[in-house]
């Protein structure tokens, strides 16, 4: 495939065909590798080609193939002319990120780490066919879903002030759960307060590095040594069945002809279908957000039971993942709302921003990036610049490079966890599988992908943090 | 022949299923499905539901009956041991597929070692050669 390089960070396909803009790639030339053994490169072609699209398809620098948009897609649409997409949100709707900072160092919780962990994987249900604490109703369910992670404060569960260091506050606005289908509620209601398995996981980290002093204390993130606690999950079965029920409605109501790509199914956005899938969406990310509140708020007592007190564990930021929503931008010369899909991207507002809470105001977003198991995960803050680069917007992880198959041929559960131990931290998973499923040889390197972000511009690095503890769903 | 293959496919799990027939084809395509979430041939044949999908073209009628297998995981920790008397007809623009899924209900004995998020289309194939066969990715 023709690509342009721009500079050392970017990469352009330019408007040929039916593109309605050019694709540009934000990566280096060692990640442009991967990059183009697999399907990203098309997909993202595929994308510019949606009617209403602005400006341009982005491709993130952790991107992989995915179904549809690529893993790592971000587009925005034109509110009247434009679409939505499920296959541009993907299935995990809201799958994220919460991080929780704490007054402890590593020091002072060295002797109890194992303790910590194993509390943990008690409170905290994860891995497949389990279920929640609770056998909910059908209407607290769509209480969850209307109010998010407000629903779950009201419950007990965490602060007001976890709710304002919250993307859109813990609740989307537009979620009408009316939409959702009966299936999405019955899978829905037994997995509230589960982590999930696959790729999530709960983990306990230590501050290794520190690359901007100033941002970091804004965010909490001091000094060197500290521990926090950092929660990755989505909207499990709930949130799935959202997506696979819009794209059979959608496919229904518009047919597949002229689609280079099933999954790119769409419907314009002001449409009777565009908006109710934007509202059991906005249902779907709302029960993400109580999901991670819930966690977090078990993850604190945890904490207060093992190590006698869980103060100063405030919430840093919590961030949504796969996402579609209206945003203003920027757009020749004009502020316009825009329909934006994120992903597999990480939003990426830099200072003066109003979505942003005021604490951070002044400075941007965090932007929280999980690192594969067993390796570092980044705490960045997002830049003004992102806004014209990519709609405000950067990279969510470190992206797969392995399928699970080929790392379930090549690597050992029990051989990963012996390793993990030699170097200091402690695993614990629901399944040996999942394990060797999730080896982080089978994903990208998640240094040269923050690096990327920084040097492109779409995201500055602010500190490093390494595991100390893993429970794995 | 052998009821299915795994093949290579980054993030995902992408997969071949064989069949002398359609149905057969369908119902190795959801032992592949079960197949990455519990061993289908350890759950024992306790519990039978009835499940009936429909869809507008074979391709959507294959993603709603695998669908099925999650839904059912999900909603009813009911695990897939066998799928059987498996029919497909078409009924005027719908193709309709009946089924009867044997099984059992979650308990510790079994063990659940990955998850399947959702039957996709990417890559989705249905041919008829010398035998059936349907290529399928899910997103796990």
């Amino acid at each position: 495939m023709e690509l342009n390089k721009i500079n050392d960070y970017t990469w352009e396909i330019p408007k040929t065909g039916d593109m309605k803009v050019p694709a540009l790639i934000y990566t280096s030339a060692k990640l442009l590798e991967s990059v183009r053994r697999d399907m990203t490169l098309k997909q993202a072609k595929n994308v510019a080609c949606l009617r209403g699209i602005q400006r341009k398809s982005y491709v993130m620098p952790d991107a992989h193939q995915g179904y549809g948009f690529p893993i790592g897609g971000v587009a925005a649409f034109d509110m009247d002319d434009g679409i939505i997409s499920p296959g541009g949100v993907g299935y995990d709707i809201n799958c994220g990120v919460r991080l929780l900072r704490t007054d402890y160092t590593e020091k002072d919780i060295h002797e109890r780490r194992t303790q910590l962990l194993a509390e943990i994987f008690r409170e905290v249900p994860a891995g497949v066919g389990k279920g929640g604490i609770t056998r909910l109703s059908r209407n607290v369910l769509l209480d969850v879903c209307t109010k998010g992670a407000e629903w779950a404060v009201e419950n007990g569960y965490g602060t007001r002030e976890d709710l304002q260091r919250t993307e859109e506050s813990g609740r989307m606005k537009g979620a009408d759960p009316s939409h959702l289908s009966s299936r999405a509620v019955e899978r829905g209601i037994p997995q509230l307060g589960t982590l999930g398995a696959g790729n999530h996981f709960l983990e306990i980290q230590k501050v290794s590095e520190i690359y901007d002093e100033r941002v970091s204390r804004v965010f909490g993130i001091q000094p060197v040594g500290q521990v926090l606690v950092m929660i990755h999950c989505g909207s499990r079965g709930l949130g799935h069945q959202v997506a696979s029920d819009y794209i059979r409605l959608m496919e229904n109501k518009f047919g597949t002809r002229g689609l280079p790509d099933r999954e790119l199914i769409n419907a314009p956005i002001r449409s009777q279908l565009g908006q109710q899938y934007y509202k059991s969406m906005s249902a779907a990310v709302n029960y993400a957000f109580a999901n991670r509140q819930m966690i977090a708020h078990w993850v604190r007592d945890v904490f207060a039971k093992v190590m006698g007190s869980s103060e100063g564990m405030n919430q840093v930021y919590d961030v949504c993942h796969n996402v579609a929503k209206f945003e203003k931008h920027r757009i020749d010369g004009k502020d316009k709302e825009v329909c934006i899909h994120r992903k597999g991207a990480t939003r990426s507002f830099g200072p003066g921003r109003e979505e942003i809470p005021e604490v951070y105001r002044s400075v941007g977003q965090p932007v929280i990036i999980p690192g594969s198991m067993g390796t570092a995960s980044y705490i960045l803050v997002g830049t003004s610049e992102a806004e014209e680069l990519s709609f405000g917007s950067t990279a969510h992880g470190a992206g797969r490079v392995m399928s699970r198959h080929e790392a379930l041929r090549r690597f050992r559960g029990e051989q990963i966890k012996q390793d993990m131990e030699r170097r200091g931290i402690e695993l614990k998973s629901t399944s040996w599988k999942g394990v060797a499923e999730e080896a982080s040889q089978a994903y990208k390197d998640v240094d040269e992908v923050v690096n990327v972000s920084h040097k492109a511009g779409i995201g500055k690095l602010v500190a490093k943090v390494t595991p100390v503890a893993v429970m794995k769903g | 022949m052998e009821r299915y293959r795994f093949l290579r496919h980054t993030a995902d799990a992408k997969f071949q299923a064989f069949g002398t027939t359609l149905e057969e084809a369908f119902v190795n395509a959801a032992l592949a499905t079960a197949s990455l979430m519990w061993d289908w041939d350890k759950i024992e044949k306790k519990i039978e539901r009835r499940i009936q999908v429909s869809g507008k073209d074979l391709k959507q009628l294959l993603s709603s009956f695998l669908e099925e297998i999650i839904y059912l995981l999900d909603s009813k920790m009911f695990l897939l041991a066998s799928p059987e008397n498996l029919r497909i007809e078409k009924k005027g623009s719908l193709y309709v597929l009946k089924a009867l899924f044997k099984g059992d209900q979650y308990s510790d004995k079994y063990k659940v070692h990955g998850d399947v998020k959702a039957i996709t289309y990417n890559e989705m194939e249905i041919e008829k050669n010398t035998h059936f066969m349907v290529q399928v990715v899910v997103d796990v």
